[in-house]
């Protein structure tokens, strides 16, 4: 069903890229999404299209502009069904640990904004 | 209340639901049905919004705890079933200030393959309670669509433990 396309969608370092960009600023164009990206327009509108098949990008126009929002609700999903039952507690304090040792302030792109 | 020239949404949530719109705008209305999926951000205490959703009215995001704590509250703005509705959202202290004010906005459209899609858009959010609230969204709309496509919620992560 639809999680077989969240998987799927998620399988690519640059639809993960894409949607770190999206979670630093949510709502952009896709000239403003290229310009973090190293391919052509075409590609990047492919995995766009990817993404939003996979509804973890949701797209609203505004006037002429095309603005793609990130959708957390089907990653929501796979965490209540495949992390949150799974000791959740234990698998944090491991994903601490990890980070500290390996110097890493966090996995996600942050922002540096609140 | 009309805009011009749309706001830019901060965040747009979107689910799509085996179920009817009825049932969906049913779970925007029905506290009772609102009390099985609206979970806090933090607390285990379950959350509903209650209002006669007419619009000018107020509405008021209430803990169903003993002393019904408003955390949330605003007016309705727009209120077209089973389709659209639009309402103001503030903290209970800057109420009066409409300036302050953000503004949900749901939709909810039948598909051709049966699917309703859930929109759930907000605009005009403060940093703040953007990073207070936006968390909160989808697992309030996860829960929502579990609910309606089985008739029950997922377990809490405390149950399950």
């Amino acid at each position: 069903m639809d999680i077989d396309k969240v998987f799927k969608a998620l399988a690519d370092p640059t639809r993960r890229r894409l949607l770190d960009q999206l979670h630093s600023e949510s709502g952009q164009t896709l000239g403003a999404l290229c310009e973090h990206m190293d391919m052509t327009r075409q590609a990047v509108t492919q995995h766009l299209q990817l993404l939003e098949a996979a509804n973890l990008v949701a797209v609203v126009w505004q006037g002429r502009e095309k603005l793609h929002y990130i959708n957390p609700v089907p990653l929501h999903e796979i965490h209540t069904r495949w992390i949150a039952k799974f000791e959740h507690g234990r698998l944090d304090a491991l994903h601490n640990l990890k980070q500290q040792l390996e110097g890493k302030e966090d996995d996600n792109d942050n922002p540096g904004k609140t | 209340m009309t805009t011009t020239t749309p706001a830019k949404p901060s965040f747009v949530y979107v689910s799509y639901i085996q179920t009817t719109p009825e049932k969906v705008w049913q779970a925007f209305m029905d506290t009772d049905v609102m009390a099985k999926y609206w979970v806090g951000p933090t607390s285990e205490c379950a959350r509903v919004n209650v209002s006669d959703w007419k619009p000018g009215s107020k509405w008021e995001h209430q803990r169903l705890d003993a002393a019904r704590t408003v955390d949330i509250c605003g007016k309705v703005v727009e209120c077209n079933p089973p389709k659209r509705l639009v309402y103001t959202w503030a903290r209970p202290s800057e109420a009066d200030d409409e300036s302050k004010h953000s503004r949900v906005e749901i939709d909810i459209e039948q598909r051709i393959d049966g699917l309703v899609r859930l929109t759930v858009s907000h605009i005009d959010l403060d940093a703040q309670m953007l990073a207070g609230i936006s968390g909160g969204w989808p697992a309030v709309l996860s829960n929502l669509k579990t609910l309606l496509e089985t008739g029950h919620v997922l377990p809490r992560v405390a149950a399950a433990a």
